[in-house]
């Protein structure tokens, strides 16, 4: 049956329900361009998302070589067909009239002014031969995004680690997903998603920790509000400060005060340990230090816990109950663990919980420490971010000696004599001058790190070389020496890897504009230019288009847990995502869930670290991780609550929270170029609860300056059901669409979110806190009855609905849907 | 007295003056943000210390409480964290940071070997009472030594390989 919906209105779009144990109905959304019916379509080529984390599947629609709308793949396993609305309208921005088309050299007069590719390459290595030199390769550093391709990634590791031979790359994944990472490291020893996103077919309880799924990763929520409208639901734990769409659902919804993640989750471990809700057996057989667990929980009690989190005890009293009565119990984590205080130590606490409950390995009993941006799992991989590729172990000389194996060069070439560099280490090594060169790619720091008046001091200093990347003169481009164009998706060939481990491959539909190349072809330009070698004088990188670089990376991947070896093009082609581990032999067809049988990966000589302090950071040195560890269990890791870096005060006396919304993606660049996404939310706000509201004698629609120590941001006022004590702004509204926002010379307020957020982040994960700092709320302007920008259609819903309009898209934004076999 | 309060009473020193240096380290520093924020973390472990101590000593007939001022004043800590702030973007604080990260190392290990005297007599004396407290403290003098090991490790490579 074919339907049509305004997916603005309603983003999850209509409901195909099902029950536990069955599978998803598929339900095929299409959306085209104005006046292209389906069958003027010319061509449907395989993608997937690049949108947020979820790797909808999908095929982009070309007529006259140009995208003109996209279908989602029916038999996919991770959507079934369906989109998000940044799936349906995001594909838009490719056409955009601002596109980047010509480099972009900065002149004599400090302009930036049109150049051909060999003016632009050759200032650049100039640049990189004279630092190399001079002051060696830690004066060179590579800051890289979420939203390239594998193939790309695992080429700029390789350039940088072998043929730079630098310890700084770094990806803009440490923003959303280090935590991530390094969460399933401290447990598991190896990172790699534990579940599928199949559990949600299983599970009788999800628990959503600072997870707002159906803003973050829509289609994935689409499917939990599936199972919600068919038989036997699952409940749902929401915790939240604002009351999320998860929170009107949940049976049980905790808002607990900023950065007092940790004692919330202590409390909870405490009830399921002091009920007897552990599972002796899963414990003993499968992990150390659940003793050294019980203790430290023993005093936090849920009333503890009040005290500090601000909940009622008996609320975490029924949230454990949930937890603890859970026959399949399926727990996802996003920023709100992630990007707030003591990030890595709840984040690991929640893998405590499925230890302690035996919930790992089978359907339902499932975890899932989710990623923000789309291809971070692939940076994780490849060694763009913090880690070495194919998850090897930096402090392990074998890997190290393994990986120059693979790469034909000597140990030593590869820097390992720490953890490589993440991003603001490499922003403060800038800062002090050490670092000379920031080549960026695919990534605007100048709108999403913290404190942009510092960043924006950094990038802008003339002894820092900057190269940037991108599709679109961005906020960062804009403080660029040289700025590359780059095609984007779409536009180029390549594959990714979602959050569940599922690869997808995407083809190229059109021409890139211009002379805009694909980020692969211009790592690999470098790299000739550079002219790097190997052990024996052949080339460093000997691959020279997406495929090749593709089975470059499987030989590099091979043995280690994300073991690429059975995938290939031919099979990704025509068919469906495939989830590592695959192998020709144990798994051609991919694994659906990680540990079914113990926690293999952990053991010493596997390992991907050997852990940190969860409170100092410190590594832990291989012998100490022999020690405790020395069959390779999972590690039941405890940690104490400590207070936030910063806490509220007279002067600050709110906690200042940022966050990502429904219709916007990374600073953006892509989505504020889609006109359905841009009009849905055109703007930034600011939110307070009804009773914040009031007592700051504030309403609806007012124009206020939200002030932190570190600056201002001028917004309009929703007032929201969230918690007291808080104000939340959305993040990543920057200035390339209105620079007279940009914030004047002596600190007047801006518009993007991180002009106000602390730099301050996790010691562990090394991921900046962007949920946790105090701010003050003042009164510019009385709203002359006009609403606050934003949408009314998910977490900034308004307490009073009386005069703010519903959130529509109109006629431009309705979707074709397809239900039932024949959408198939 | 005997060697044991001795040993309280140079621990409940060393443990005041390793959280003053922590403190100390983390003003100067303001500009490196982690060591920043975490060296106040774990002053915290050392005052805490310092107060079981106090707390203990008195049954030793020990009088171990506040003598005088806490630390630096507070306009003294606002002139350093402006001092460093004006300094951030200059590279030789990057070779002071190392000299304060070794020095905070070797005064939590002085502070790490009294625990361990301390433990050691009171199993010989049987004192579950001292035994207890050292046991649970000394893991975090520890913990104290390898946080200031790792950023030695961490910052070396960077801060003594560029030119001066």
């Amino acid at each position: 049956m074919e339907d049509s919906t305004d997916r603005i209105a309603a983003p999850w779009g209509v409901r195909t329900p099902y029950g536990p144990g069955t599978p998803w109905p598929a339900r095929t959304d299409t959306h085209l361009a104005d006046g292209v019916a389906p069958d003027a379509v010319e061509r449907w080529v395989q993608t997937a998302s690049i949108l947020h984390s979820d790797g909808d599947a999908m095929d982009i629609a070309v007529r006259d070589g140009r995208i003109v709308g996209v279908r989602g793949r029916a038999a996919d396993r991770v959507n079934r067909g369906r989109l998000g609305p940044k799936d349906l309208y995001g594909w838009q921005a490719n056409g955009s009239r601002d596109r980047l088309v010509r480099p972009l050299v900065r002149d004599a007069t400090g302009r930036l002014t049109e150049c051909d590719w060999d003016t632009a390459m050759d200032r650049i290595v100039s640049r990189a031969r004279g630092l190399l030199d001079e002051r060696g390769p830690g004066s060179i550093g590579f800051y890289t995004s979420g939203q390239l391709f594998l193939e790309e990634y695992y080429t700029l590791a390789v350039m940088a680690r072998a043929g730079i031979g630098t310890n700084h790359l770094d990806g803009n994944t440490r923003l959303c997903t280090s935590t991530a990472a390094e969460a399933l490291k401290e447990t598991f020893g190896c990172d790699g998603q534990p579940g599928s996103y199949e559990d949600v077919d299983h599970a009788d309880v999800i628990a959503l920790f600072g997870h707002n799924m159906p803003e973050t990763q829509p289609v994935l929520w689409m499917r939990v509000l599936d199972r919600l409208a068919g038989p036997r639901p699952p409940r749902l734990l929401c915790v939240d400060p604002r009351r999320t769409v998860v929170a009107r659902h949940a049976a049980v919804h905790l808002a607990p005060r900023p950065g007092t993640n940790v004692a919330l989750l202590n409390a909870l471990l405490h009830e399921i340990i002091r009920t007897d809700r552990v599972d002796r057996a899963f414990v003993a057989a499968h992990t150390v230090g659940f003793d050294e667990l019980a203790r430290r929980v023993e005093p936090c009690t849920p009333a503890w816990a009040a005290g500090i989190c601000d909940v009622p005890a008996a609320a975490v009293e029924e949230a454990a109950e949930l937890l603890g009565g859970a026959e399949r119990l399926l727990s996802t984590v996003l920023q709100g663990v992630y990007q707030s205080h003591q990030a890595t130590a709840a984040a690991v606490q929640v893998n405590n919980l499925h230890l302690l409950r035996g919930m790992l390995g089978r359907p339902g009993a499932g975890l899932l420490q989710m990623n923000g941006q789309p291809t971070a799992q692939n940076t994780r991989e490849c060694g763009a971010n913090g880690d070495l590729p194919g998850f090897r172990n930096w402090q392990n000389d074998a890997h190290v000696a393994d990986l120059a194996r693979v790469w034909n060069v000597t140990p030593e070439t590869i820097p390992h004599y720490a953890p490589p560099t993440h991003a603001l280490q490499m922003f403060r090594y800038a800062e002090q001058g050490s670092l000379r060169m920031l080549w960026i790619s695919g990534t605007n720091p100048a709108v999403s790190l913290p404190e942009l008046s510092r960043i924006r001091a950094v990038l802008g200093q003339e002894r820092l070389f900057t190269v940037v990347q991108d599709l679109f003169l961005t906020e960062t481009a804009q403080l660029a020496d040289v700025v590359l164009p780059a095609a984007t998706w779409g536009e180029k060939t390549g594959t990714f890897t979602n959050a569940d481990r599922t690869v997808h491959l995407s083809e190229q539909a059109v021409r890139p504009p211009g002379e805009a190349r694909a980020d692969l072809d211009i790592f690999l330009d470098f790299a000739a230019r550079m002219d790097f070698r190997d052990k024996d004088g052949g080339p460093l990188v000997t691959w020279h288009d997406p495929e090749s670089a593709f089975e470059a990376w499987k030989r590099c991947s091979a043995g280690r847990p994300c073991d690429y070896t059975g995938l290939s093009y031919g099979l990704l082609r025509g068919g469906s995502g495939v989830q590592w581990p695959c192998t020709p032999d144990d798994a051609p067809g991919g694994t659906a869930r990680l540990y079914t049988d113990g926690v293999p990966w952990a053991h010493p000589d596997v390992c991907e670290s050997y852990g940190k302090d969860l409170v100092t950071g410190a590594a832990v040195e291989p012998v100490e991780y022999r020690s405790l560890n020395p069959e390779g269990k999972a590690v039941i890791k405890a940690a104490a609550y400590v207070p936030p870096h910063e806490d509220v005060t007279p002067d600050h006396p709110l906690w200042l929270t940022t966050g990502r919304t429904l219709y916007h993606f990374h600073t953006r660049t892509k989505t504020g170029r889609a006109p359905q996404l841009a009009a849905a939310a055109p703007d930034v706000w600011a939110e307070l609860s009804p009773d914040e509201a009031r007592a700051h004698g504030l309403g609806e629609g007012d124009l206020v300056d939200v002030v932190s120590p570190r600056g201002a941001v001028r917004a309009r006022l929703r007032v929201t059901p969230m918690r007291d004590g808080v104000v939340f702004l959305p993040f990543h509204y920057g200035y390339w669409d209105d620079p007279g926002r940009a914030p004047d010379a002596d600190g007047g307020p801006g518009r993007a979110a991180n002009e106000t957020t602390v730099t301050d982040w996790d010691p562990v994960s090394k991921q900046p806190l962007f949920k946790t700092s105090v701010a003050r709320v003042r009164l510019v302007e009385r709203s002359d009855g006009t609403p606050a920008p934003a949408p009314t259609t998910a977490g900034s819903e308004p307490a009073a609905p009386e005069g703010v309009p519903p959130t529509v898209g109109g006629p431009d934004a309705r979707v074709t849907h397809t239900t039932g076999e024949e959408g198939r | 007295m005997n060697g044991i309060t001795l040993t309280l009473r140079a621990l409940h020193h060393a443990e005041r003056s390793l959280e003053k240096d922590l403190l100390g380290a983390a003003e100067r520093h303001a500009t490196e943000h982690e060591v920043h924020h975490v060296a106040k973390d774990l002053a915290r472990w050392s005052r805490e210390h310092a107060a079981r101590l106090a707390d203990t000593g008195g049954a030793y007939g020990l009088d171990l409480q506040e003598h005088g001022g806490r630390g630096p004043g507070a306009l003294l800590s606002a002139v350093r964290e402006r001092a460093a702030e004006a300094l951030g973007h200059r590279p030789e604080p990057g070779l002071l940071l190392l000299h304060d990260l070794r020095e905070l190392y070797l005064a939590a290990s002085g502070v790490s070997l009294y625990w361990e005297m301390l433990a050691q007599a009171a199993q010989a004396a049987k004192d579950a009472r001292l035994l207890e407290m050292a046991s649970s403290c000394h893991p975090e003098t520890l913990r104290q030594v390898r946080w200031a090991n790792t950023h030695i490790k961490v910052l070396s490579p960077q801060i003594l390989t560029g030119p001066l």
